[in-house]
């Protein structure tokens, strides 16, 4: 190892950190890495459809500029151009490189890589390895990494919680504390720099959630309480088609539609009958009956909105008033369709439904609900414009550093690539993508660090490391009646009802002060559990609190943002398109003029920061340079 | 089906370990399960209120999960008797009361949580990779790979280390040297990979060595228990007749 090499924390091991290891190790960096088990069981190894890159494979004239155009209106304008620019422009060498490693891409006959349609585009884009594109992506990166540890160039802290960052007196992050999940020992370890790569965080919204539990959101909260910046935090996209479960609820991929999977409920939500012995007539056909056009066939968030519209709005979910919370539910049903068809198009839904459900979607519709599925916003990170070529600047250390010095952040818990919605297999894509240029990054800040963190006094670590012994003690004194599983459902109801698929000030108000309820609840914490071993109870609890502070963020945003916006729908401030007009039409013009004022005040990102009394929330402007909001989206 | 239609309770017998050197115990919890409910989500379920049978207030049961898709391996335990997932186990289709032991083989954390450490040395030990010059772009795209040999190679990459076919394994255990079926199926993959090819001979080398492949006395356990339905005994199958002509190109030095 070099007299440079220097000593870097990556924190999570899922395509993010892995990606930003090996980019930082292979810059000849030590690298420790941690994470909260075995790297290779992150969330990433969950994502099934696949991974977006212009590889032009099937004579469609695909292009990296329609890819930048997709993934920049797909996002409603919010993101910064630059990023997505350099992002879809690399992608294809992402790709080959994923595929030097041994990942298992499908072939086409000649051996070469295939590609398939997802949604929102036009072209077929999307590289897949059969249904478990994440999983191969993830593995692939593991096991480079693996021989980077047998090499000693990475160290793993596998089982290991991040708990804050260190910084020295002039706002330098010089390293971090953590939590051995067995020990339970709190410990300082000191780096030059600290990259963040936590993931996403679903699980504010369990168990109407399509993430694993690792997706809390709980590390990103930690040092925005720190001072990092959040951006954009009302975005969060919900996937209109999960199927029910206690412990979470499972990805039914858009293609259950796109194949002729018809939604509908009961006319009469109290009718008891098994779903198949209510004649047609006595069937609602909701999304059929609203978008004549698309019908079933909408996309994904007008596909939540109308879901939630149905059970929540209008009472008609499957079971009626008396079946409680379980009338959060739909039929998405496939009994219609000719069953070797279903079997061979649908073959990987079937198989989970059969699994998880013990039921067989050829058989019986399947029950469905939105489930929060993809956080657009998170860290705030910077870029640098490159002035010739209009993307990032390649290997510049201002890309995906946080506004705290010496952290960066990458993967699903920064805010860069997809605005106010993300396309589907965009976010393999960006994650994998933003690790290998945080790594670069880092790299760069630190040959031109003066002072490493050897320099840093020793008291900044002991401090650190006793408030969080310290607050660790706090949580686990029995001080009351509130466990931190119920916390953690009362929390997921309470975003899944009041800051979810459809918003309303007045509500976001109300989910404001149950929120500061919530957090001070925590006054009253009992763990229920003293182990001083391996004890889950205490680590959750930590989880939830930081949760609702995050939550907190997420409520204040949406409730500062009066308009609607890709996955941020206010209805109370819809710019509907007037119906049967069209561009030309006086009618659609005066509405475009409309849009326009309304990109002017709105068009730009929320930018939270912590306070004591709660987040402070700003806006700053959104690079545009590339493609300038002319066209309003039409769907019908 | 109506989610209320169907309630039932259940019964759980879990082994319960305090820490890596304490007695095991055992002890029952009876809980309410709905409609769908799994191994995990009931476990989840008492985290929050861990009483047993017996009306006795205890800590909760510590355990492992993470995806609760079956694809992130990490919460694999005995279930009345065999090792599998437990986020994939529906309680509606396991004989009750239904008994939950940590998963064999691996040392105990605490209750239900192994330590899987192992499992990730052995691939260490084997080179369970494609050794590449670099993760950048070298304008290079990998060589073709044919549907046929795709299909085949898919299978194998879909191991999630859970380690089941370990457990369940009769030549794998804590005093003996084995590498054990999964990682002798990731050899078989990267050799076959065009070139993950070019480290073939010191893979095999690797499963030549003591703890290697003749240690497996092809007792197919393995193969029965494997979630994801990997084909370990072809894979060993197939690195028999690897190392075999491994041994003779050793002989004769005409590699
Ligand atoms: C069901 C599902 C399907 C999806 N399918 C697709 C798809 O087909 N295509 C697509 O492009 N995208 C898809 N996505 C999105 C995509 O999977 C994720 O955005 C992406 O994998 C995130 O990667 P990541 O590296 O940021 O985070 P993760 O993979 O979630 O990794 C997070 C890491 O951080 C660690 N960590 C977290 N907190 C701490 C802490 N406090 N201390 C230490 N370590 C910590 C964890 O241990 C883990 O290693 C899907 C998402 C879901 C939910
Ligand atoms: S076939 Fe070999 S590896 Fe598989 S269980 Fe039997 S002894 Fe173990
Ligand atoms: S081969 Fe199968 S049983 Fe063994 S670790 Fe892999 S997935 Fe689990
Ligand atoms: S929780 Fe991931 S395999 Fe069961």
């Amino acid at each position: 190892m070099s007299a440079s090499a220097r000593q870097v924390i990556v924190i999570g091991g899922g395509l993010g950190g892995l990606w930003a290891t090996l980019a930082l190790a292979e810059a000849g960096h030590r690298v420790m890495l941690f994470s909260l088990f075995e790297v290779m069981r992150s969330h990433s190894a969950c994502a099934q459809g696949g991974i977006n890159a212009v590889l032009d494979m099937k004579g469609q004239h695909d292009s990296v500029q329609q890819h930048i155009v997709d993934t920049i209106k797909g996002g409603s304008y919010l993101a910064n151009q630059p990023p997505i620019q350099s992002m879809c422009e690399d992608a294809p060498g992402l790709i080959r490189t994923f595929e030097r490693m041994g990942v298992t891409f499908s072939r086409t006959p000649e051996g070469l890589l295939d590609q398939r349609l997802f949604g929102g585009v036009k072209h077929k884009r999307t590289c897949f390895a059969g249904a478990s594109t994440g999983q191969q992506l993830l593995y692939g990166v593991d096991q480079q990494v693996r021989r980077l540890e047998t090499e000693g160039k990475v160290e793993k802290q596998e089982w290991w919680e991040f708990l804050s960052i260190v910084k020295d007196v002039d706002g330098v992050c010089r390293g971090i504390v953590a939590m051995d999940l067995r020990s339970l020992e709190v410990r300082a370890f000191r780096a030059d720099a600290v990259v963040l790569a936590s993931g996403g965080l679903g699980q504010i919204y369990a168990p109407k959630t399509t993430c694993s539990t690792n997706s809390t959101g709980a590390a990103a909260s930690r040092v925005y309480q720190q001072g990092a910046r959040f951006a954009n935090a009302e975005f969060f996209q919900f996937h209109p088609t999960a199927m029910l479960g206690e412990d979470k609820t499972r990805l039914m991929t858009e293609a259950a539609r796109g194949e002729g999977g018809r939604v509908w409920v009961p006319k009469d939500p109290g009718d008891r009958r098994e779903p198949l012995r209510i004649p047609e007539s006595e069937r609602f056909y909701f999304l059929e009956d609203w978008y004549p056009s698309y019908g079933n066939t909408v996309p994904r968030d007008i596909a939540a909105r109308a879901i939630w519209k149905v059970t929540r709005e209008l009472g008609l979910g499957v079971g009626g008033a008396d079946a409680g919370e379980s009338r959060d539910r739909v039929y998405l049903d496939l009994t219609h369709l000719d069953r070797n068809f279903v079997s061979t198009r649908l073959g990987a839904i079937l198989s989970i439904y059969r699994k998880f459900a013990g039921q067989d979607p050829l058989e019986t519709p399947m029950e469905i609900f939105p489930a929060a599925h993809y956080a657009m916003g998170g860290l705030w990170v910077d870029y640098e414009k490159d002035p010739t070529r209009g993307g990032m600047k390649a290997g510049s250390p201002r890309n995906h550093a946080t506004n705290i010095p010496g952290l960066y952040a990458c993967g699903e818990c920064d805010y860069a690539y997809h605005g106010a919605n993300r396309l589907g297999a965009n976010s393999l894509l960006s994650a994998s993508y933003s690790g290998r240029v945080a790594g670069e990054a880092v790299a760069s800040y630190l040959s031109g660090l003066e002072q490493g963190a050897e320099a840093a006094p020793a008291a900044l670590f002991e401090t650190e490391s006793r408030r969080q012994a310290d607050l660790n003690q706090q949580f686990s004194r029995p001080r009351g009646d509130q466990n931190p599983f119920r916390l953690h459902r009362e929390l997921g109801a309470l975003m899944t009802t009041q800051v979810g698929v459809v918003r309303d000030n007045a509500e976001l108000d109300a989910a404001l002060s149950s929120l500061r309820e919530l957090e001070q609840r925590f006054e009253r914490l009992d763990l229920s559990e003293s182990s001083r071993w391996a004890n889950q109870s205490l680590a959750h609890a930590r989880q939830v609190f930081d949760m609702v502070k995050l939550a907190q963020v997420m409520a204040a945003s949406a409730r500062a943002r009066d308009e609607c916006r890709g996955a941020h729908f206010k209805p109370a401030f819809d710019l509907a398109i007037p119906q049967g007009k069209f561009p030309g039409d006086p009618e659609f013009e005066a509405y475009r003029e409309r849009w326009k004022a309304n990109n002017a005040d709105w068009l730009k990102t929320t930018v939270a920061e912590y306070h004591p009394d709660g987040p402070r929330i700003a806006f700053e402007p959104v690079d545009l340079g590339l493609l300038a909001p002319e066209q309003p989206r039409d769907y019908r | 089906m109506h989610a209320e239609a169907n309630r039932q309770t259940v019964e759980l017998r879990i082994r319960r370990q305090d820490r890596p050197n304490a007695a095991p115990y055992w002890q029952s919890f009876v809980l309410e399960a709905r409609a769908g409910a799994n191994v995990v989500s009931l476990l989840m379920d008492l985290r929050e209120h861990c009483v047993t049978k017996d009306g006795e207030r205890v800590d909760p049961v510590a355990f492992e999960h993470n995806c609760m898709e079956e694809v992130c391996g990490a919460c694999a335990m005995l279930i009345n008797g065999l090792p599998r997932p437990a986020c994939s186990a529906l309680i509606a289709e396991l004989e009750a009361p239904i008994r939950l032991e940590p998963l064999p083989k691996f040392p105990v954390v605490r209750d239900l949580m192994v330590d899987r450490a192992r499992m990730f040395e052995h691939l260490k030990q084997v080179k369970a990779w494609v050794r590449i010059d670099g993760a950048w772009d070298n304008h290079e795209r990998a060589p073709r790979i044919s549907p046929q040999d795709w299909a085949a190679n898919y299978l194998y990459s879909r191991c999630m280390s859970c380690g089941c076919c370990m457990a369940a394994c009769p030549q794998v255990g804590s005093d003996q040297a084995f590498v054990g079926p999964a990682p002798l199926a990731q050899v078989r993959l990267m050799n076959a990979h065009p070139t993950g090819r070019y480290d073939k001979t010191e893979r095999l080398h690797a499963i030549m060595a003591e703890g290697g492949l003749s240690d497996c006395g092809n007792a197919q356990n393995c193969v029965r228990v494997c979630p994801k339905a990997i084909p370990l005994t072809t894979a060993i199958g197939e690195l028999g007749r690897q190392t075999t002509l491994q041994a003779l190109k050793d002989l004769f030095g005409n590699d």
